[in-house]
């Protein structure tokens, strides 16, 4: 039995469904990030299982135990806010031991508790400072150790580096993952940010529209999305998606993209798509990620399945790291990610390998993968 | 903004040309208007520290020849309030207090009660409650007059039948009782419209987490809600403080003869028909009257504007 356990989930406002029947589950000591975008239901999920918003059915049990109608001090969970919430008449400490203080636990352990987790966290200067006289990454720093300091079975964090600047998010999030390998404790996050999901999570749950789509590792949802919003949704930049036809010939299944004016691109089919399920003409999208799509010298060596062809550069972003090739097939934009210091220019004629090992088909009818 | 504010951000735009000439125009009409405003001020001043000879018989704006404070000991202390025996406005003048301490705290603290629920525990009608409450402060007082006396004439039933029951009448028809009551249930649409207003910015997740962390509903009022409310209660307070220390109708109406507010009694000497009129020591009576709205106003009125601004404009 997991150890966060979400059956059937739903909730209604009036005639509006926010959360249409979710089933999740977690085991003890997993990193679960709920990513999609806004207005998805995610925050509310999370609320829910906190117990600020009420449950229209279904049912959330942590540890064997339900907790549907528990107050959400008696869930014995700890919450991190979005704006942090840190109470601005109280002290560092005095908010870190609110919630103890609250519980009636006496003023020396509550102390000591406070002081081991300020330690951790490298916040032991701020502990007489008030919330206004701290910096947007000392405040984040607080309203962790606030929930840290109690020592709840389930950790909520709800868009908790959406305030920060680009740089100290990142900070911030290596410093999540870390306390969280430190701590062993189980967490559920929410976050729009599909880049915080993908390195934090052991765990990720995509939703759109209140309803789940693909729950896996962040492994199984960036390299086989289940359907082609998660392809979309997840990794920047997102993954090209092209129509293209399916050929036939003795069991052996090719995809042909038409190309006007230029010689169709016929690629093998990729190992991930099930072949019997392939019909001889049939139209389906290819799914490929930019990193996938390369200069010939730089495509992953150890693929067997590497599909070559020249096409036309429409744009160069170069990153840095990397230099991001922008072309046109069937219409469609299609990026390439390529050496930094690859020599491409607008305009010119350029090969380009598809490696498709990595690269997934979907059915445009049902929008799912194949 | 800010004291630092001001300092570093730079002049809005170039002064104007005749920066003199304006500058003269803007203070001399500044002053003129403070003159103008001063000077009833002045004249009560002067003539509560004149003897009534002087006044009487001298010019109204003549500094006083012979500086005395019998005005005001007379006022505090002896004068003749209407056909009363007690001498002086000083027990009129503990009523008063009597009255408004208990009345601003009480209608204060339940307004700041009411707009907590309203924003922070709304329930399905809530619009509704806090529209009704509006209303109140809508209702010209002289309407209710009526009724309230028969509902404090209920009151004082229960308190004569107690009195027969336990000889102890526990405040029931007691004059300053009553206008406490009085004053707090027309005060509370007042202190519930500011107090709803200031909680409706006051960041939800604060009492989530407080929720969270395991506080009760007067829990999160008490140590969340209340701690950060400063500008607002003082803003009630001073609003409060001067409504009811002013107050002359439900006074006059309510509370006779010994149990007059301060108010009643100010009207009652100077109104009086008989002898001469003591323009030195009315002017001394109504300044003490004044007193502890003006000493209010100065403690708490930096406050004022910041707290009735606050929630106006969110953020």
């Amino acid at each position: 039995m997991a150890f966060l356990e979400i059956n059937a989930l739903r909730k209604r406002f009036g005639a509006l469904e926010i959360i249409k029947g979710i089933d999740l589950t977690l085991e003890k000591g997993g990193f679960l990030v709920l990513v999609g975008p806004s207005g998805c239901g995610k925050s509310t999920l999370l609320n829910m299982i906190a117990g600020l918003e009420s449950i229209t059915s279904g049912e959330i049990s942590i540890d064997g135990d339900v907790i549907n109608d528990l107050h959400p001090s008696k869930r014995d969970i700890a919450m991190v806010f979005q704006s942090y919430a840190l109470y601005p008449n109280m002290s560092v400490a005095q908010n870190m031991a609110f919630g103890m203080e609250m519980r009636g636990v006496p003023k020396p352990e509550r102390d000591k508790a406070v002081a081991d987790v300020a330690k951790t966290l490298q916040i032991e200067h701020l502990l007489n400072r008030r919330p206004s006289q701290l910096s947007g990454g000392q405040r984040q720093r607080v309203a962790m150790g606030r929930a840290l300091v109690r020592q709840p079975r389930v950790f909520l964090f709800d868009e908790p580096l959406s305030n920060l600047d680009a740089k100290l998010r990142v900070d911030m999030r290596i410093e999540i993952k870390r306390l969280h390998h430190q701590t062993g404790t189980t967490i559920v996050y929410v976050t729009h940010d599909q880049i915080e999901a993908m390195t934090l999570a052991t765990r990720i749950a995509v939703l759109k529209d209140g309803e789940l789509q693909q729950v896996g590792s962040p492994y199984e949802i960036y390299n086989t999305p289940a359907n082609l919003f998660v392809a979309d949704f997840m990794g920047s930049p997102s993954m090209n998606l092209i129509e293209a036809k399916v050929s036939k010939t003795n069991g052996a299944a090719s995809i042909v993209v038409d190309r006007p004016g230029a010689e169709p691109i016929v690629l093998p089919a990729p190992n991930s798509a099930d072949a019997t399920k392939l019909r001889d003409g049939g139209i389906v999208i290819l799914g490929i990620r930019p990193e996938a799509v390369s200069d010939p010298e730089s495509a992953d060596r150890k693929s067997k399945n590497i599909a070559t062809f020249a096409s036309h550069v429409d744009l160069v972003e170069p990153a840095g790291s990397d230099t991001f090739v922008v072309t046109k097939i069937a219409g469609k934009e299609v990026t390439a990610r390529m050496r930094a210091d690859a020599d491409v220019r607008p305009g010119q004629n350029v090969s380009f390998a598809f490696n498709l090992d990595k690269a997934v088909l979907f059915d445009p009818q049902t929008s799912r993968r194949v | 903004m800010s004291a630092a504010d001001l300092i570093t951000s730079p002049p809005a735009r170039e002064p104007a040309r005749h920066s003199n000439l304006t500058r003269v125009v803007i203070y001399g009409l500044l002053l003129l208007f403070a003159f103008v405003y001063l000077i009833p001020l002045v004249v009560m001043v002067m003539t509560s520290l004149k003897p009534l000879d002087e006044v009487t018989g001298g010019n109204m704006f003549a500094l006083p020849h012979h500086l005395t404070f019998d005005p005001w000991v007379q006022a505090w202390g002896e004068a003749r309030i209407g056909v009363s025996d007690t001498a002086g406005i000083a027990g009129y003048f503990w009523n008063s207090i009597k009255m408004v301490v208990p009345a601003v705290a009480i209608s204060t603290m339940l307004g700041a009660l009411n707009g907590y629920v309203l924003t922070k525990w709304r329930f399905p009608g809530h619009k509704l409650v806090f529209g009704m409450m509006l209303f109140a402060c809508f209702i010209p007082f002289q309407s209710v007059i009526i009724p309230m006396a028969v509902i404090l004439g209920y009151l004082g039933e229960i308190g004569n039948s107690l009195i027969d029951a336990t000889g102890y009448a526990f405040g029931f028809g007691n004059p300053t009782v009553n206008l406490v009551i009085v004053h707090v249930i027309y005060g509370l649409g007042f202190t519930t419209l500011f107090f709803r207003n200031y909680y409706e910015a006051f960041p939800t997740e604060l009492v989530k987490a407080a929720q969270i962390d395991g506080a009760s509903f007067f829990q999160i009022f008490r140590r969340i809600l209340l701690p950060n409310s400063t500008p607002i209660i003082i803003v009630t307070v001073i609003y409060q403080f001067t409504n009811i220390w002013n107050d002359f109708l439900f006074g006059s109406t309510f509370a006779a003869g010994d149990s007059s507010p301060m108010t009643v009694a100010l009207n009652n000497l100077v109104n009086t028909s008989t002898g001469i009129v003591e323009y030195n020591v009315n002017m001394a009576a109504a300044i003490i009257a004044a007193g502890p709205t003006l000493f209010v106003y100065i403690v708490g009125g930096r406050y004022f504007v910041r707290g009735l601004m606050a929630g106006a404009v969110k953020g």
